[in-house]
């Protein structure tokens, strides 16, 4: 299948302030496609550019076969929306809503009854159709929201950082309606910073002040710690073990993880039962040496490290 | 089209169940109109006089109660010494002090001119302008009346003044028209203005902004259904303003709705264009305040004569709607003008709602992208 998204040397400044530096990636059609990054990485400009929201400074980026700087409204036609704030109209009802984006959406009478009993059956909102957007819970909010995004039945849907806010039980569900979606040839990019969430993306890309630091399925950038084994570190007492093991020169790091260390090794010589050794040769008790495999969320502080390091050193 | 009608269905949805809104939209007019309307009164009544009559003669009391019969003066007390005059006006139990020399009586009846001392309070400049205006006035007719030979004297000059659409002169017709301007002003400007802010701080501008919606269905659909409150709330203050305050009617109902509704729509896009400046209600709010608000109050012609202002206010009141509008209301309400007299206020209007409309129009097309 072609790419729904293609995006080349993407940039954007805001005075002498770059949000977006350089940025090239493609977005298969169908693919679910995450864009982690911390506030302010340029997650949201990057979506904004691509919806024909923001003209970028230089570069090109082809939505659904339009260049958006080109047809930015011809973009808008062609996308869905939905942001982190589930911007519905909170004295409208729920069939008002609806109504009122498919009215913007320029949906014909006949269309947007039908989508609106798709988007009803779909939200799970079947006989609150007259409650107000305001008396919604959290997650059937959520679900409205994406409803409206999606009335127009676009072929690409933009949700930035869509699950804010909302009980583990309803981001579930949201999910399954992503993975739906996604099934049926929906193209979907998806901010998030719930890394949990992240494993749920086909692909997923990190973005660290303005460029893309990594790219690929989870597991492929995880690879990042290829020949730099994880172990996990059981003590009573963390904050010492941090300490001894930041000491050892085979150790290049160590984060904490709840109550336990997590260390990274320099080469994957070093075993647990060697550590264990030194450990308690300092005196520090150590319940437990587990190798672990490296999260999503030990994938993005490395490379924002490394990006770090990387900047600091030009 | 059908994404403005879409627009304006939600639109007044939303305002119909926003009681807060509709509140203010259609009560804070009435409300600022009797506040205004009863507070705002040039007119100077029951002055309080204080009388010194040294002569105490027929005719120097006929003096005295033509000043108290005219109904502008209240006696507050006979004093005796120059002195006590001065400690009423000083207490402010006075306002004016009427001295009537001795000998007033004989020296009129037998022709001669005798001087009478009006001392009036100048505290307040205007007030103490108008107190002398009829203290002259009351003094000319009752010296025509004491002179030897009575009224039946011809003198050689007389004047006969007639005021015209206001024949009492009362302020009330005046300032009135000047506050259904500043009223019709305040709530289309905030109306729309506040609507819209209120959109970009919930998230649903984005929203909007994200649909492919264009900017003139936005526009049209956001401003008309304001269009229809604002109108109505101004039909209501006119209303209110006629059997209140008695405001006539002497002109055409239609010139009367044109130059209505051309003074909205531009007092509308005022508020449109406030909306893609400001990104919170109190910003919002602020800049309302500061450039239409304000200048309706002190440069339109309101309050103060735009011809007494210096040289560069003036310039800057052909800015002000409030300016023209107000000519072609009182004109209309007052005088009975007809419309066609009224073509250069009417015009201004047009250009000030084209202006504002286009000016909004561009910076929100391009907040779009």
């Amino acid at each position: 299948m072609s790419d729904a998204i293609v995006v080349k040397h993407l940039s954007r400044r805001f005075g002498p302030f770059v949000a977006v530096d350089d940025v090239s990636f493609s977005v298969r059609t169908g693919e679910i496609f995450g864009f982690l990054g911390s506030n302010g990485a340029g997650k949201s400009t990057t979506i904004r550019m691509l919806s024909g929201l923001l003209r970028p400074s230089s570069g090109t980026a082809i939505v659904g076969g339009i260049d958006v700087s080109a047809d930015p409204e011809g973009v808008k036609q062609r996308i869905g929306y939905m942001s982190q704030r589930f911007s519905l109209y909170e004295l409208l009802t729920v069939d008002q809503n609806i109504r009122f984006f498919g009215g913007v959406y320029g949906l014909s009478p006949s269309r947007l009854e039908a989508r609106r009993d798709f988007v009803i059956e779909m939200a799970g909102l079947r006989g609150r159709e007259d409650a107000l957007a305001r008396d919604l819970a959290g997650g059937w909010r959520q679900r409205l929201a994406l409803g409206c995004a999606i009335l127009h039945e676009p072929a690409i849907l933009f949700l930035d950082e869509p699950t804010g806010g909302v009980d583990p039980l309803s981001r579930r569900r949201f999910w399954r309606l992503i993975d739906t979606l996604a099934a049926s040839g929906v193209t979907i990019l998806v901010t998030t910073h719930y890394l949990d969430e992240a494993e749920r993306c086909h692909r997923v890309t990190l973005i660290h002040a303005g460029r893309l630091a990594a790219i690929g399925t989870t597991s492929e950038v995880k690879q990042v710690f290829a020949g730099r084994p994880i172990v996990e570190v059981r003590t009573a007492r963390a904050t010492d073990a941090m300490r001894a093991l930041d000491a050892m020169p085979d150790i290049e790091k160590t984060s904490l993880f709840g109550t336990a260390v997590h260390a990274v090794l320099r080469n994957s010589q070093l075993t647990q039962a060697v550590l264990g050794e030194r450990l308690r040769a300092a005196g520090i008790p150590v319940d437990s040496i587990e190798p672990v495999a490296p999260s999503l969320e030990d994938v993005f502080l490395d490379v924002v490290e490394h990006a770090e390091a990387a900047r600091t050193a030009s | 089209m059908t994404k403005a009608l879409a627009v304006y269905r939600k639109e007044l949805r939303q305002i119909s169940r926003d009681r807060r809104t509709l509140l203010i939209l259609v009560f804070v007019p009435a409300f600022f109109l009797l506040l205004y309307g009863y507070a705002l009164n040039f007119d100077i009544r029951h002055v309080r006089l204080a009388v010194e009559d040294r002569d105490g003669s027929p005719e120097s009391r006929s003096v005295v109660s033509a000043f108290i019969n005219s109904g502008y003066f209240d006696l507050a007390g006979a004093v005796y010494a120059p002195k006590e005059a001065e400690r009423l006006l000083d207490l402010n139990d006075a306002r004016a002090v009427l001295v009537i020399p001795e000998g007033f009586g004989r020296d009129i009846r037998t022709g001669q001119v005798v001087p009478v001392q009006v001392i009036i309070s100048g505290d307040n400049a205007n007030t103490a302008t108008t107190v002398l205006g009829y203290a002259g006035s009351i003094l000319r007719t009752a010296s025509a009346q004491l002179a030897p030979g009575g009224a039946e004297r011809v003198p050689p000059l007389a004047v006969e003044p007639r005021i015209w659409y206001n024949p009492e002169l009362r302020s009330t017709l005046f300032l009135v028209p000047g506050l259904i301007a500043y009223i019709a002003m305040i709530t289309a400007v905030a109306s729309t203005a506040l609507s819209i802010v209120r959109e970009k701080e919930v998230g649903t501008m984005e929203q909007i902004r994200m649909a492919p919606i264009d900017t003139f269905s936005f526009i049209v659909g956001k401003t008309i259904p304001y269009f229809i409150i604002s109108l109505a709330s101004s039909a209501l203050i006119i209303g209110a303003s006629m059997l209140l305050f008695g405001l006539p009617m002497r002109g055409n109902w239609g010139g009367l709705f044109v130059a209505m509704s051309l003074f909205l729509v531009g007092a509308l896009a005022t508020g449109l264009l406030i909306s893609t400046v400001a990104d919170s209600q109190q910003l919002a709010f602020q800049l309302a305040l500061l450039i239409s608000f304000l200048p309706t109050i002190m440069l339109s012609g309101f309050i103060f004569p735009i011809g007494s202002m210096p040289a560069a206010l003036q310039v800057v009141t052909y800015l002000v709607p409030a300016r023209y509008f107000l000519v072609a209301l009182r004109g209309i309400v007052l005088k009975g003008t007809a419309l066609a007299h009224l073509l250069p206020q009417l015009a201004a209007l047009t250009v000030y709602a084209a202006a504002m409309l286009g000016l909004a129009s561009v910076r929100l097309a391009r907040q779009r992208g």
